[in-house]
């Protein structure tokens, strides 16, 4: 089987299914349409990756002139709708974004590329497999996941309408486009697939239809409209540098010296910085939290938002040592910084996750945009490892939300107790988020090592340093209050359903096993991109390895130490002074009464709250994109 | 890099067998100091192996068994931190080995669900933040002074790192401050006696378990005062002096000052870091780039 | 040979105390007796405690707080009575809410009497318990190995 045909199979396979998912009627037909559609995938991709690891970068010549005119026909169709639906909910900015968007897009089709024929639209190389990976593993476990949350989802809320057919359709078609997304070479190409996934997120945010639900759903695709409207200006700036279309070509592009290819690398990592949710447009983001969790699993964490980051990893080299690309950075050091503070003063545990997931988005742009070449190394280890930890953190915090009503991390206390295996996942995960010798830590040192070499790298190692300690603050006391044994509590893990467990178990063996085999990931894939593109490479010092493969062995075999304990173990209460204890959790008060224990985390949202940081954010990102604007209106002038 | 692979296990295993020994004479001598300070005769100097011991003789009640494991976790991963620092290996890898095995404490007081171990837990975890930024800085200037990250590197290059990194050093300790629990910022635990929130952090764990705990904290000791070493290692004299006077400083401050809020802690503990480490670690980088790399 | 006796750890409970023995407790703490010489430290959590001293006498409202702390020292432990309070109620014996000494509440193993005791006598009994305490231990131990060489039989 050519390698050709097996992107071609991972673009269309998923929108099959999509179809399918459209048109199911009976409950156990959509179970087994999904469950084979995810094994297929799973195994296309990984297939994929036993052909294609060793092959370097591959550009395939596919698509004719009717694809691209399809494509037109799509984003045209889908344009209308969004203006049928901003000028139905009274949405002006929508309106007048999808207009500037469609009226350029309009003027970028029929004016300037009328006589062009770019052909070699597809690819492969490396980290197109990485991503491949991501979107062909996560992706398809999502979905399952979402099987049975979605079936508990409708139960729990009876007055929100069940269009899970509508549902299932968009996670597929949103899967398909990813895959173009990650696997096109022509960036007409990228830009068609990027407005998908755009019009995906919209129509997920605002499943359920509430008021709040469809105000937070406009305001990420304005955003996201916002993004698009730059990287349609970037696709004009080509099509006038070039009119015979050889630079919509990404590889040809990214190759083809600075000069030509700042504006757009700036204009579409703007677009990129819309996406993933970065200052001053984190608002949409936390805004989607009110969207089932898978969605917020799926797009928001691992998948959607990455694409916003890959395409600013792609144009590393071009923004590397340019002022822009400084600017791009510091936007992403920024929201790092800040958002990890935020997420301090959160006590919403998808908001949290938000946050989080915001934070460690900007450090990957942050690496991008100084675009080293260990910096780009530890940008795509960024990516893996987060998205699989936090997915898996989405996932079990949808799942405890519906076995104890409520998300709220206060609420979750005593959790190890309530639902042993879940916050034993939940403790993996979030392990994995902050703690060595998992991927994220190993990613954040590699990213102060790589900051050392790199041009106004202290500036970064600060951000570092003080959003580190503060991510590590918010995890731990998370963790803590799940681990907490508050006894006689009643356990409510009981009626989640098998193949959700699968899905969880699944992910929280990822995170393990690919903090154990990173360096065969490092070596395999991530070396020979960034050695072919910057001409050197990373490699971690072997003894270094060793001692954290050992350091991961030892977290793994100490669990076992509690199966030795003592017959004779004394088992006491916790100490209160003294206090007569009536019951686990309630103490004898004062004037006879019986009090409660209520034991709550420190949110400190005098000093982290989200108002305050939020604006200075805002403030000085926009600041930093509009310096970066006025330096590119210098070069196109 | 590590030349010799043996070398550095054999220097893990000394640390392993003689931190401890180390670790407990200096908690011995930190007593026996405070006390003649404060006008008493104090406890002889190998008191800490007396506590220890009759730690270990005690019966182990816990609020649940979990908490075993917590502390087991703890100590077993500070031991390796620091059997880390003293192989030689890399300094990063070690903030971050530490950081994780304090986190294990952390967990084992929040598990037992008592007021003062929550409380005790929340502000050992502001500790652990406030300290963070700097001795991230002390790593990142180690390594712009002598170009490595790697702990036997920066023993062996010869240059007189305190003279690069005053400010560092300054705001070196008072992270050792912090980490050794002394006031002003004994927050979460303090030494005997001088209890706040009954014992904080380890007001839960009962004979055994603080044995462990307070073992640990001799590990420690040794890998804290190593880091002080390695800002004189140009001589090893002049360190090892360095080092007595570092600690009887820290001692100083800790009988003459009182205990501060976790607010008053976190905001001088990244004010220290941000202006003295920073500026530092700029005038350095400006130096490198401008003057003479 | 145990440490228990270099390394005697005391948490110290005013039951009902008027304060006076209490401040003698504390006085032995001080640079003109200084207690911390024979490693006694003054924790305030029982269960890093062995060496219980409880002052003042036994009412309705302290027996269980009594009861509770004495339960979360760890064995081996001791229990002194420290002034006539504790010992026997002392010159609040009649009053209708004293129950009488701590001893009828929990076991007590070193009585220091007076009113207030003074700071060597607080120190002598403590060091007689140090002496009690060595005994129990050698007994939990003696229990522990007896229990499992029955265990051992058994299996």
């Amino acid at each position: 089987m050519q390698i050709s045909q097996l992107l071609i199979f991972l673009i269309l396979f998923p929108l099959l299914t999509a179809v399918f998912m459209l048109l199911v009627r009976r409950e156990a037909d959509r179970t087994w349409i999904v469950r084979i559609s995810a094994v297929v995938i799973c195994g296309v991709s990984l297939f994929l990756l036993f052909m294609a690891f060793d092959k370097g970068s591959l550009v395939y010549r596919f698509g004719s002139e009717r694809i691209g005119q399809l494509m037109f026909v799509i984003e045209m169709l889908l344009a209308v709708y969004i203006l049928y639906l901003g000028i139905k909910h009274r949405k002006t900015i929508t309106v007048a974004l999808i207009l500037v968007q469609a009226g350029m897009l309009v003027f970028f089709e029929t004016g300037l590329i009328s006589a062009i024929h770019p052909v070699s639209n597809l690819f492969i190389d490396q980290f197109s497999i990485i991503m491949a990976l991501i979107i062909g593993i996560i992706g398809t476990l999502i979905c399952v996941y979402s099987l049975g949350y979605m079936d508990t989802y409708h139960q729990l809320h009876a007055e929100i309408k069940d269009r899970r057919n509508m549902f299932f359709f968009v996670m597929f078609v949103f899967i398909a486009a990813m895959f173009g997304l990650v696997l096109s070479n022509n960036l007409i190409w990228v830009f068609f697939f990027w407005e998908i996934t755009t019009i995906c997120s919209f129509v997920l945010i605002g499943y359920s239809q509430t008021p709040e639900a469809t105000n937070n759903a406009f305001l990420a695709l304005s955003m996201n409209l916002l993004g698009g409207v730059a990287f349609v200006g970037a696709l004009i700036y080509l099509a006038v540098v070039d009119p015979t279309g050889k630079l919509f070509a990404l590889d040809t592009l990214l190759t083809s010296g600075y000069a030509l290819a700042l504006v757009p690398a700036v204009l579409i990592s703007f677009a990129g910085i819309t996406k993933a949710a970065l200052m001053p447009f984190s608002s949409w983001l936390v805004g989607a939290m009110v969207a089932p969790t898978p969605v917020s699993a799926l797009l928001h964490s691992s998948t959607m938002v990455k694409a916003g980051v890959y395409i600013i990893v792609r144009f590393a080299p071009v923004l590397s040592g340019t002022p822009e690309g400084l600017m791009i950075a510091l936007v992403g050091g920024i929201t790092f910084l800040l958002a990890s503070f935020i997420a301090i003063s959160q006590s919403n545990a998808k908001r949290v996750l938000a946050y989080s997931t915001i934070a460690n988005l900007g450090l990957i742009v942050a690496c991008a945009g100084v675009g080293t070449y260990n910096l780009m190394w530890v940008a795509i280890l960024l990516i893996i490892f987060h998205a699989i930890a936090k997915s898996l953190l989405f996932l079990c915090v949808g799942t405890v939300e519906h076995s104890i009503g409520s998300r709220d991390i206060e609420d979750m206390g005593g959790l190890i107790e309530r639902m042993p295996k879940v916050a034993l996942m939940m403790f993996i995960g979030m392990a994995g988020m902050f703690l060595a010798p998992f991927g994220m830590v190993i990613s954040k040192w590699a990213a102060i090592e790589a900051f050392t070499a790199a041009p106004f790298g202290l500036v970064f190692i600060t951000i570092l340093a003080f959003g580190g300690s503060a991510s590590l603050f918010f995890w731990s006391k998370w963790m803590g209050k799940i681990i907490s044994v508050m006894r006689n509590q009643e356990n409510v893990e009981g009626n989640i359903k098998t193949e959700m467990w699968t899905v969880l178990s699944i992910l929280t063996a990822l995170v393990v096993i690919v903090a154990l085999i990173f360096p065969l990931i490092s070596s395999m894939l991530i070396e020979p991109f960034v050695m072919n593109i910057y001409g050197e490479t990373t490699r971690l010092a072997q003894a270094n390895l060793t001692i954290m493969i050992l350091m991961l062995a030892l977290l793994m075999i100490m669990p076992f130490s509690m199966l030795f304990q003592r017959r004779d173990q004394v088992i006491t209460r916790p100490y209160m002074g003294g206090r007569p204890t009536v019951g686990e959790m309630k103490f004898a008060g004062s004037m006879g009464t019986t009090r409660d224990l209520v034991l709550s985390n420190y949110y400190m949202r005098n000093y982290f709250g989200e108002e305050k940081l939020f604006m200075i954010g805002v403030l000085l990102c926009w600041g930093l994109l509009l310096i970066a604007g006025v330096m590119i209106a210098g070069v196109v002038l | 890099m590590i030349d010799e692979p043996g070398y550095s296990v054999i220097s893990a295993v000394v640390y392993l067998l003689l931190a401890p020994v180390i670790g407990g004479l200096v908690a011995g001598i930190d007593r026996k100091v405070t006390a003649r300070m404060q006008g008493r005769v104090g406890p002889p100097v190998l008191q800490p192996f007396y506590d220890v011991g009759k730690l270990f003789e005690k019966e182990n009640p816990v609020v649940t068994t979990t908490q075993n494991f917590y502390v087991l976790s703890y100590l077993v991963f500070m031991v390796v931190a620091g059997a880390l620092f003293f192989s030689g290996g890399d300094m990063l890898l070690v903030i971050f080995a530490f950081t994780l095995s304090h986190i294990f404490l952390v967990l084992g007081a929040y598990s037992s669900y008592s007021p003062y171990s929550h409380i005790g837990a929340e502000r050992e975890l502001i500790q652990i933040i406030a300290y963070e930024p700097m001795i991230i800085f002390t790593a990142v200037g180690m390594y712009m002074v002598t170009k490595s990250f790697f702990v036997s590197n920066i023993v062996t290059s010869g240059l007189p790192v305190i003279l690069y990194l005053p400010g560092v050093f300054i705001g070196y300790l008072i992270v050792l401050t912090i980490k050794l629990r002394k006031s002003p910022f004994d927050l979460s635990t303090s030494h005997h006696a001088h209890q706040e929130i009954v014992k904080g952090v380890t007001t839960d764990f009962a004979g055994p378990n603080l044995g462990k705990i307070e073992i640990a904290h001799w590990y420690e000791y040794v890998f804290l005062l190593g880091v002080v070493y390695l800002f004189f290692g140009f001589n090893p004299l002049i360190a090892i002096a360095a080092i007595i006077v570092a600690y009887f400083l820290e001692i100083l401050i800790d009988n003459t000052t009182s205990r501060v809020k976790w607010q008053l802690t976190l905001r001088s503990a990244w004010l220290v870091a941000g202006t003295l480490g920073i500026v530092n670690l700029g005038v350095l980088y400006y130096l490198r780039m401008v003057v003479a790399p | 040979m145990t440490y228990l006796k270099k390394s005697p750890w005391i948490i110290h409970y005013d039951a009902s105390s008027c304060n006076g023995c209490d401040i003698e407790v504390l006085a032995a703490l001080t640079p003109l007796y200084d207690v911390e010489r024979f490693g006694i430290v003054n924790t305030g959590n029982p269960k890093h405690a062995d060496i219980f001293l409880v002052t003042g006498s036994v009412n309705e409202q302290n027996r269980q707080v009594l009861i509770n702390t004495y339960e979360q020292i760890p064995n081996p432990k001791v229990v002194v009575a420290i002034g006539i309070c504790a010992t026997s109620g002392g010159i609040f014996r009649e009053c209708y809410n004293v129950m009488g000494g701590i001893d009828k509440v929990i076991p007590v193993d070193v009585y220091v009497p007076g009113c207030a005791a003074r700071p060597e006598s607080i120190i002598d009994g403590v060091v007689k318990s140090l002496g009690i305490l060595e005994m129990k231990r050698q007994a939990m131990s003696e229990k522990k190995t007896a229990s499992q060489m029955t265990a051992g039989d058994a299996a």
